[in-house]
């Protein structure tokens, strides 16, 4: 009897603590819908700021956080993998990889505002991009890649290893068995952990503010050396350097940066999943 | 009679793992279509063998080797050998079967599709000709595309080997490959294994002296890494030369 009361107020507990994590995502979301969506209209969504950003719509912030995920899923994506790839399937442990290791562990853990001030050192003013598109999709990439390599790596080593020496049992080359079995079967696990990267990208401001962002510039950029606007640092602009803002407008980019990233992830979470059934088990 | 064509020599072969002695000294020839039996108890080397024929240990770090394998006279350890290309001459059945992801028809072309096989008429005759040798087609002949983890465990491991056979292999080396079957199944795999070695050369390390008994043309017996004793089976299971091979086949250790 007793057993069975401490067992209920266990699972009571347990069930309050899920519910604390999730009560305040329902409240973000619910109080930046509730006071920003008065803002939402075709006008906002498809045109350009006016009077000072008080007025119009916020079309280039769109666009550019757009175009720099983009640009950061094309830089990132393929290095990231192909890490991973390198790490899982092909490095010997020896000291190098446990370093390499150490180092992407490490990489993850830097503030935001320090890959900005090394894609400003590095793409802007080194390798002379200037504020670019290019600048801040690659500086945003950097900050993306360990988060991929470390998922990806996790989902590669999650295939059982058996199923490499079945494929070089049947005369599979190791690259083979990789192409043919093993990333298949990954590539759930890979996606899962690319969305996170990409979506943590889209939303940052510190890596972007020195690198491609622009403070106020109406237009859709249309070169990779464009500076542009994006949503992100939009509003950090509207929220604290412009006076006299109106909050529906404030509440109302929130909601769209908001929108932005959900519906990112909505997509890449179909991707997962018609990956996950086209994969035979 | 002529003397039986050699075709694998295994030649003062010595192999280390971690730092331990896995197999000492072994000199064995195996003759080409005939079923070789390796047993022996757990531990003995059988396994460690097996894979270093069609050198599946390479996949292992911390591995010290000497000596030779020679297949049909040529050092499969030499350097510049395509591995690739070996492990299709010499196929391999693992204790446990593990399908590869996709249907049946994908697991049994994965092999010669590997191998740069194109051609669907070929691909097509391929795939008829191993399910049958394995004894599977007649089960499988309707839902060639149904995922392949979705049969019985034992046509799983047919299906094992009808993906070895259809490399078109000229040996082929089994693991216990009947370890986690029933009487019924085994009995099919036995059966299919005695019509398959009038095209390959077979060694089997089976999963009871039973087993060894009734499919041994040749036997090896193996105990902590040596070669005990070789010869024909009905020899070794009947009046073994060695007291430790008697004293294991009348089952008085193992």
């Amino acid at each position: 009897m007793k057993r069975q009361w401490i067992q209920r107020l266990g699972f009571a507990l347990l069930t309050l603590a899920a519910l604390v994590v999730v009560a305040p995502i329902l409240l973000v979301i619910g109080s930046v819908v509730v006071q920003g969506v008065g803002a939402i209209s075709w006008e906002f969504l498809t045109t350009m700021p006016r009077s000072g950003m008080k007025e119009g719509g916020i079309l280039p912030a769109i666009a550019g956080t757009l175009v720099l995920t983009l640009g950061t899923a094309l830089a990132a994506i393929p290095v990231g993998v192909g890490g991973a790839i390198y790490l899982a399937e092909y490095a010997r442990d020896t000291w190098l990889t446990r370093a390499i290791r150490l180092a992407i562990i490490n990489l993850a853990g830097i503030p935001s505002v320090v890959y900005g001030l090394f894609g400003l050192g590095l793409f802007v003013l080194f390798l002379q991009l200037g504020t670019s598109i290019v600048a801040g999709s690659l500086t945003l990439a950097i900050m993306t890649l360990p988060v991929i390599i470390s998922a990806a790596e996790e989902a590669l080593r999650a295939v059982p290893v058996e199923f490499r020496t079945v494929s070089a049992s049947l005369g599979g080359t190791r690259w083979q068995g990789i192409r043919h079995i093993v990333l298949p079967q990954a590539l759930p696990g890979i996606i899962t952990g690319v969305i996170l990267g990409l979506l943590r990208a889209a939303g940052e401001t510190a890596p972007i503010m020195f690198t491609v962002a622009a403070f106020y510039l109406p237009r859709v950029p249309t070169a990779l050396s464009d500076e542009t606007m994006a949503l992100p640092y939009h509003l950090y602009v509207i929220s604290t350097q412009v006076p006299g803002m109106p909050l529906s407008v404030q509440y109302g980019t929130a909601l769209v940066l908001l929108m932005v990233i959900l519906s990112l992830n909505l997509v890449a979470t179909l991707m997962r999943g018609y990956f996950r059934r086209r994969r035979p088990w | 009679m002529a003397a039986p064509e050699i075709k694998i020599q295994i030649q003062n072969l010595t192999y280390a793992y971690d730092g331990k002695a896995a197999l000492r000294d072994i000199t064995l020839n195996v003759a080409a279509n005939t079923v070789t039996v390796f047993f022996g108890p757990a531990g003995g080397g059988k396994t460690t063998l097996l894979r270093l024929i069609n050198r599946l240990n390479d996949l292992l770090d911390g591995t010290a080797m000497q000596g030779q394998i020679l297949l049909d006279g040529a050092d499969i350890y030499a350097p510049g050998t395509d591995v690739a290309a070996l492990r299709r001459r010499v196929g391999m059945v693992f204790a446990l079967p593990l399908p590869l992801p996709g249907t049946i028809r994908d697991n049994v072309l994965y092999g010669p599709l590997r191998a740069g096989i194109r051609d669907r008429g070929r691909l097509d005759e391929i795939l008829l000709r191993s399910l049958t040798q394995a004894a599977l087609w007649d089960e499988v002949e309707d839902r060639l595309d149904r995922p392949a983890n979705a049969l019985s465990g034992g046509q799983q491991q047919r299906l094992c080997i009808a993906r070895s056979l259809a490399l078109g292999p000229e040996v082929l080396l089994l693991d216990e490959p009947t370890s986690g079957l029933d009487p019924i199944s085994t009995g099919k795999v036995e059966r299919s294994l005695r019509d398959l070695k009038e095209h390959y050369t077979i060694i089997i390390v089976p999963h009871s002296i039973q087993q060894a008994a009734r499919l041994a043309d040749d036997a090896a017996f193996f105990l902590m890494g040596e070669l005990i004793e070789h010869g024909p089976g009905n020899e070794l299971f009947t009046r073994p030369r060695d007291q430790r091979t008697e004293d294991y086949v009348t089952g008085r250790f193992g």
